[in-house]
């Protein structure tokens, strides 16, 4: 911090707020790509595993080991490959999503009654149609709460991806605030990032009780 | 439940054989759970399989719509292989209620009832009437219900949308794996009154397994008694399993008071009712008593205004003047239907302070009563009529 300037400066928000939307952006964006691209990889390695529970111990094992690897290092070990690019970043991110997500979709599916499996199937739902009809709808809540922790998990690791040249409001900590000694910069991007995440965290919570009001149907009515 | 005068027109039963039927889990060379079992299931009857844990009749019933598949011997329904069939389109065809209902926590009512038929691609104009028309077979007023998630359903509520479910392409044949366990005793004896009488319209050929031999002897037209192994000890009519059984083991299975037991055989409707004295509630205590006193009892049944039985009023509890009040009268035992069993109608009645069972129609209102007395008629003739 440089003495006799002021902590907190206003006027540098008001004058850069389009660089500030644009940092905003830049991080929705790479959170999404990352948490997308993660929940598809997650769903396909929880249906191979339900498929070959032996599977489980494996797949968790790589991404546990995946998901302790400094996200540092991680891009040290990433940019001879990718460079420094938007894919070495997202590789990065993805790869930090699926340990979380794997692991949620694996509990959700396994919470599925086995009366509720039993009755499906003694009505004549082919095993595919139990799946997508019965056992999936069914495990959403967990499954949601698994995204949520990811992509608030997520939101914060973007910031850090600023070393490698992207990190969204990262570089409003990073580059024009730390290197700069910039408070003001510094508290925009946390504050936007911490802001980010609560709010996607809500939206998540607020799109799963849409999607599922059987889950509160013991509140909601009287028996 | 409530009258349907438009109940269904229903596709009736199916005669369902098991052939030579075994079934084995392990290798070769370990015991089988099913063992070489071969019986006829007659059209519109109720089979019911019993036997203690590990007597494969859950196995049995579920290699009917090939949950399992057996190791040899086969099934067929009215002739037909069910190994004919692709599994999944078999169990559209075939009814199944399981103990825990399974219900589909995510469906509302309607939707739960609707499974089948869908799955079947029914139009949904179709489908939508089907599932209403099922939930009034069972009592559920559709208005009501149709809407709500099975969390906010009590148990009884389930239990009924269970069967709505399995009915709802109007399957010829209907599997029950203990489908009344998991409730509490009383709920179970109305429940499987209300099943009886449902049954009595839509006579279907029904797969029931339990493990309970009074619930047997009461559901069943034919009971099927299995041992360890899977090995059938008996196939016959519950009267005739309590008075000849065939093996030490099925005397010993069933119980030593098959005597009592014999009860379970008898229904309340086989009593003749006595018309009891009655008053409701809001009535002048000394009109109530010039009552009693013409009819010469010792009590009187208070009713609420829909004639639903509340307790008993000795001659004590109408003493004085006003009107007469719910809290006046003592509770009596938990109100008979008429397919209640005898033995059912008997316990409840000793533990009452007035010995007599107050016998209620569907819609609990009140049709007479029956006495210890006419019980013990039935006992001492020995036979226990059989409906």
């Amino acid at each position: 911090m440089i003495p006799g300037r002021p902590f907190f400066q206003p006027q540098w928000i008001v004058d850069n707020l389009d660089e500030i939307g644009r940092r905003l952006g830049e991080h929705v964006v790479m959170t999404v790509i990352a948490v997308a691209v993660g929940f598809c990889i997650s769903f396909g390695l929880a249906l191979l595993i339900r498929g070959r529970p032996r599977l489980y111990g494996p797949v968790i094992g790589i991404t546990g080991t995946i998901y302790s690897i400094p996200s540092l290092a991680l891009f040290a070990l990433l940019i001879p490959v990718t460079g420094i690019s938007l894919l070495t970043a997202e590789i990065a991110l993805v790869s930090y999503t699926l340990l979380i997500l794997v692991r949620n979709i694996v509990t959700a599916l396994e919470g599925v009654s086995p009366d509720v499996i039993q009755a499906a199937d003694g009505m004549g739902y082919t095993a595919r149609q139990r799946l997508w009809r019965v056992e999936l709808p069914i495990a959403l809540p967990v499954i949601v709460a698994g995204l949520r922790i990811a992509t608030v998990t997520t939101i914060g690791l973007v910031a850090v991806t600023t070393l490698i040249g992207m990190g969204g409001l990262g570089y409003l900590i990073i580059n024009s605030g730390i290197q700069r000694f910039f408070a003001t910069s510094i508290y925009a991007g946390v504050i936007l990032s911490v802001a980010l995440a609560v709010a996607a965290d809500l939206g998540l919570l607020a799109v799963q009780r849409r999607l599922t009001p059987w889950a509160r149907a013991r509140e909601g009515q009287p028996s | 439940m409530t009258a349907t005068p438009s109940a269904p027109p229903a596709r009736t039963g199916a005669v369902v054989a098991l052939e030579h039927l075994s079934k084995r889990f392990g290798p070769p060379g370990t015991p089988l759970a099913v063992d070489d079992l071969t019986l006829t299931i007659a059209a519109g009857e109720i089979c019911v399989l019993v036997g203690p844990s590990g007597c494969g009749k859950t196995t049995t019933m579920k290699m009917i719509n090939r949950l399992i598949e057996p190791t040899s011997g086969r099934v067929t329904i009215d002739g037909e292989d069910v190994m004919a069939l692709p599994a999944v389109e078999l169990r559209r065809r075939i009814g199944y209620v399981i103990q825990q209902v399974g219900l589909f926590p995510h469906m509302t009512v309607a939707d739960n009832v609707a499974v089948v038929p869908r799955l079947l691609r029914w139009p949904d104009a179709r489908v939508r009437e089907r599932s209403r028309e099922l939930l009034e077979l069972v009592g559920l007023d559709p208005a009501t219900y149709a809407g709500r998630y099975p969390a906010a359903l009590s148990g009884g509520e389930r239990q009924r949308v269970g069967v709505a479910r399995a009915l709802a392409a109007d399957p010829p044949v209907m599997l029950m794996d203990e489908p009344f366990g998991a409730v509490d005793p009383i709920l179970r004896d109305r429940l499987q009154n209300e099943f009886l009488r449902l049954q009595a319209k839509v006579r279907k050929t029904i797969v029931f397994v339990t493990h309970d031999v009074d619930e047997a002897i009461k559901m069943a037209d034919r009971i099927a008694i299995l041992r360890r192994g899977g090995v059938l000890a008996q196939y016959d009519t519950p009267d005739a399993i309590l008075s000849a059984p065939a093996s030490e083991f099925v005397e010993h299975f069933v119980g030593a008071d098959r005597g009592l037991k014999r009860l379970s055989l008898g229904r309340v409707s086989d009593l003749p009712l006595i018309a009891p004295v009655l008053a409701r509630v809001g009535e002048a205590r000394l009109l109530v008593r010039q009552r009693l006193d013409a009819a010469a009892g010792d009590y009187v049944l208070l009713t609420d205004m829909a004639d639903r039985p509340i307790g008993w009023l000795g001659r004590r509890d109408l003493a004085g003047d006003g009107a007469l009040t719910d809290a006046d009268a003592t509770p009596g035992s938990a109100p008979l239907q008429p397919e209640s069993t005898l033995r059912d109608a008997l316990s409840a009645m000793l533990a009452s302070a007035v010995q007599l069972g107050v016998v209620v129609d569907e819609h609990d209102a009140v049709l007479g009563l029956i006495s210890v007395d006419a019980i013990s008629e039935v006992l001492q003739s020995s036979g226990g009529s059989n409906p």
